[in-house]
């Protein structure tokens, strides 16, 4: 039996066979329908309608799960659910709501009537179909470079380049000779910070840089320590899928039982959300998840440093 | 007839057999010596010194001591490589704790300790230093865990210390005292690497040790030991072989350099230099009296050295063995070193500007082409740039042959062959056609399954391959598993790899190290197959999203480890990592109940702020 193959790029069906010989040597007998888990390529206007170049291009390199309504009130509000201070504010657009655990795709749609989970690779493709897509036959597609201009300020893959972190500390805490970009972001790589949270047996790590606002860095936070709170959850029964962990979560963030602090250059701790992100990043050290109880001796002085620095 | 039986191999007295064996070092040899028979099995197990367990959740402690009781030399390797690129979140395992405890009672005369991507403990580190008397070795690259105070306690009680190597390590530094913790009659100091160290270290301890340790080879300092304190050092250490500096000032002072030269100069065995933060171009000629001795240089943090300096250098540099340089070392740099090193083995070429969108520098593709014509020896690249062709890798192929380790990072992801725009599948074809000994390799920019199907085809020495950003289909991963025979190592991120190509070679992974694979597509209903198929594997999920089985079975898992293992599902899993075992997902359990007391230690020695749940 032999092996189809169709790789749909920009509506052309390549010459499959040809450029596949060697291929049905080896498959033989193996069936392998590789149509159902082909990666689609396409440029944006073509069949691929999750793709989306637009807002969602730092996003779409994260594997999202949506912050829920009442989070992403306390991020773009005024009341600290994670402690933040700010004025308040409506809800944010961003807002999709939705259960924690079941991630959209990258976009916040979906393939049409498909699974609800989305190939995760779909977003990476978006910033780097500048470059036009080459399928399998040997005819160069120049006619059909993008039309697209490349991204103003490209969005930075987690691990890649594949460069130590120690290497990239190092380099980062010095300035390169060559000279900066407009946006002032080349040769700044990343940030790492260790985010700490009371009651969380392992610290983890985050890079500041691929956050650009502190509701990025929130619902990052969020997902990344959910399941914590969902441990929680779990030890007092069985759950049901949905509702008990969506509503048990909710009531923690409401409950105002964390504020989000860090600890900055001269080593105070502070609230964050206190000043403008890009000083936010530049000062803070590590983050961590504290206890609304153990934070409130640290308001005051947070206050005051703030007053100082203004 | 009689003299045809004596030859048998048991007829020989175990002591010969012993003897025999000493001279066999490698550990595939002693593998092989092991399977023959029983007697064989027996004696080489009591004879062997040395071992190496590459994935330290392979094997458990009391198996390896059950099997060695006499070993002298461990070294043990923990998470996954992509660890190094933060793929691997925090927390995921690798702890050593559980190691040393075991040995600290079965091993007395353990020797030395090497460890790779391991999370060690500062009571790890005192445990170590007064539990083995005569413990001479410890290297612990890439670590983490640990603070200065581990290292004070492995400097005090430490008295047969000969080398203490922190490649790379991430250390708590609560003090730069740790190193008035030697003894002042301790002598033994042959190794010491301390370059990761950010904060500065005591100096007078760090002189009056290096001054009083005559067999001292190799010396890295970190970055805070200031230039005009480095002749100084230097003339206590006249034997040194290996020198690592630390931090260059830009101001050129006549004096220290003068100084800085003359004791260059004094080292007459120096042979590597690294190093070289923030060297001003003016103070590299220091070494220029030196140059022809050098086999090894690595100027990869010398961000202030532009291409003509590097030139420079590099031409007086006829011995030059390995090169870590970055790139603004650029093609005519690069020119200049093929012209000058005949001897070269390795090349490592770092981005200066990694994040940068355009280029910075004048390097290409072309580059490398100059260095495989001209170096006959060049055996092992890792090479970041920005373009590359297909004629170009072809052209590398052919001329290089006896390449065995070849790592090419376009920096921009599915980048195709810029001048044809076509993949880069026949460039790297060729690279596993023609260098029949390749051992490693890192694939980059555009590429299709075709690639595949050549690396399936050809790479039959291949016993490590790192994918990312590439492939078609399915396809592609089944060419790897089922043509590449001696792979070990394989780790995939962001291609459309599925489920097909993994379970259709699922017997394939029992032969190999591990496999990783993150952002794919692999669906947890998969991994649950895999794991039920292969009960001598264990295959971790990985998603932070929660739990896998919140989620339908087609979904796909954001992260994959896959590995062999004789000592079944670790129990030491945070809450974001799953075995799977048949039907269910095992999950950790941070009730405390099965975790041991070690354990409980490492995560209260992690977590410093929080008290456990």
């Amino acid at each position: 039996m032999s092996v189809q193959l169709e790789h749909d790029y920009i509506g052309l069906s390549s010459e499959a066979a040809s450029s596949m010989e060697g291929s049905e040597r080896k498959t033989g007998g193996l069936n392998l329908n590789l149509k159902a888990t082909e990666l689609r390529l396409g440029l944006p206007g073509s069949e691929s309608p999750e793709r989306d170049n637009g807002v969602g291009v730092l996003k779409s390199l994260l594997v999202v799960s949506r912050a829920k309504r009442g989070f992403s009130d306390a991020i773009d509000g005024g009341s600290g659910k994670w402690g933040l201070s700010g004025n308040g504010g409506s809800d944010t657009e961003l807002c999709k709501g939705g259960n924690l655990f079941s991630p959209r795709g990258v976009n916040g749609g979906g393939k049409g009537g498909g699974s609800e989970c989305n190939n995760q690779n779909t977003g990476l493709g978006g910033p780097v179909l500048k470059d036009g897509v080459v399928p399998q036959s040997p005819k160069p597609l120049q006619e059909k470079k993008s039309q697209l201009s490349a991204p103003a300020a490209k969005a930075q893959v987690v691990g890649w380049p594949p460069i130590r972190s120690f290497r990239k500390n190092s380099m980062a805490s010095h300035s390169p000779k060559s000279d900066d970009d407009a946006e002032g972001k080349s040769g700044s790589g990343c940030l790492y910070v260790k985010v700490s949270m009371d009651g969380a047996p392992y610290l983890r790590k985050v890079d500041l840089k691929t956050y650009g606002s502190y509701m990025d860095l929130s619902s990052a936070l969020e997902k990344m320590f959910s399941c914590f709170t969902i441990g929680q959850c779990s030890s007092q029964g069985v759950p049901s899928r949905d509702g008990l962990n969506e509503s048990r979560l909710m009531d923690l963030l409401h409950g105002s039982e964390y504020v989000l602090t860090y600890e900055d250059k001269d080593g105070d701790w502070m609230l964050v959300g206190d000043v403008p992100w890009e000083m936010f990043t530049e000062s803070c050290k590590r983050l961590r998840i504290m206890k609304s109880s153990e934070a409130i001796g640290l308001a005051p002085r947070a206050m005051e440093k703030c007053k100082n620095r203004n | 007839m009689q003299q045809k039986k004596m030859m048998l191999g048991n007829s020989f007295p175990e002591e010969v057999l012993e003897h025999v064996f000493s001279f066999i070092i490698c550990d595939k040899d002693r593998n092989s010596i092991s399977t023959v028979c029983k007697s064989w099995y027996e004696i080489e197990r009591w004879s062997r010194k040395k071992v190496f367990v590459g994935n330290c959740y392979a094997v458990s402690p009391r198996m390896l001591i059950q099997r060695f009781p006499e070993v002298r030399s461990v070294e043990l390797k923990g998470k996954p490589h992509f660890a190094d690129f933060n793929l691997v979140p925090e927390g995921w395992g690798g702890y050593v704790a559980p190691w040393i405890a075991a040995m600290a009672t079965a091993y007395p005369w353990l020797e030395e300790i090497r460890l790779k991507r391991m999370v060690v403990t500062d009571d790890s580190l005192e445990l170590i230093s007064r539990s083995f008397k005569n413990f001479k070795v410890l290297v612990l690259s890439s670590c983490e865990g640990f603070s200065t105070e581990g290292l004070a306690a492995i400097a005090s009680n430490c008295r047969n210390l000969r080398e203490l190597d922190l490649r790379e390590s991430e250390v708590e530094e609560l003090s730069g005292n740790w190193l008035s913790h030697f003894p002042d009659n301790y002598t033994s100091l042959v190794s010491l690497n301390i370059a990761c160290l950010v904060s500065e270290v005591s100096f007078s301890a760090l002189e009056r040790l290096v001054g009083r340790c005559p067999n001292l080879r190799t010396l890295r300092l970190n970055r805070p030991v200031p230039l005009d304190r480095l002749a100084n050092l230097l003339s206590r250490a006249p034997r040194l072989v290996e020198l690592g500096t630390g931090a260059y000032t830009s101001d050129l002072r006549p004096d220290v350099f003068s100084n800085l030269s003359g004791a260059f100069s004094g080292c007459k065995e120096l042979k590597g230099l690294s190093g070289f933060w923030d060297v001003a171009p003016g103070y590299l000629s220091a070494v220029y009296p030196i140059c022809s001795r050098l086999t090894t240089l690595n100027l990869s943090y010398a961000t202030l050295i532009p291409s003509s300096d590097l030139i420079k250098l590099v031409s007086q540099c006829q011995n030059l063995q390995k090169l870590w340089v970055l790139d603004y070392i650029e093609d005519m740099g690069l020119e200049a070193l093929a012209a000058s090193c005949k001897d070269l083995r390795e090349l490592r070429v770092f981005p200066s500007d990694p994040y940068g969108v355009e280029p910075n520098v004048s390097l290409t593709e072309q580059g490398l082409v100059s260095v495989s014509e001209g170096c006959p020896k060049l055996q092992s690249v890792l090479y970041f740039c920005r373009q590359m062709t297909n004629d170009a890798l072809r052209t590398i192929a052919r001329n290089r042959p006896n390449m065995t380790r070849f790592r090419l990072c376009i920096i921009e992801p599915r980048k195709p062959d810029y001048l044809t725009l076509q993949p880069l599948d026949v460039g790297f074809g060729a690279i596993v056609e023609h260098c029949k000994d390749l051992r490693r390799l890192s694939l980059s920019g555009l590429l299709t399954d075709r690639v595949f199907d050549y690396i399936g085809s050809y790479a039959k020495k291949l016993e490590m391959l790192s994918v990312a950003f590439a492939g078609d289909s399915d396809l592609g991963l089944h060419h790897v598993l089922s043509g590449c025979e001696n792979l070990r190592k394989l780790e995939i991120r962001d291609c459309p790899f599925s489920d097909k190509a993994l379970l259709a070679n699922a017997e394939k992974l029992e032969t190999m190290r591990s496999l990783w694979m993150s952002s794919c597509s692999v669906s947890f209903g998969a991994c649950k197959q895999l794991g039920q198929k292969m009960p001598r594997l264990n295959v971790e999920v990985i998603d932070e999203r929660g739990p896998p089985d919140s989620r339908p079975e087609s979904c796909p898992v954001e992260k994959l480890y896959i590995y062999r293992t004789v000592a079944g599902p670790r129990v030491d899993m945070p809450g974001f990592v799953w075995t799977m075992d048949g039907d269910s997902a095992l999950s950790p359990d941070w009730s405390g109940s099965k975790v041991g007391k070690g354990i409980q230690r490492i995560k209260s020695s992690i977590a410093t702020h929080f008290t456990l749940g």
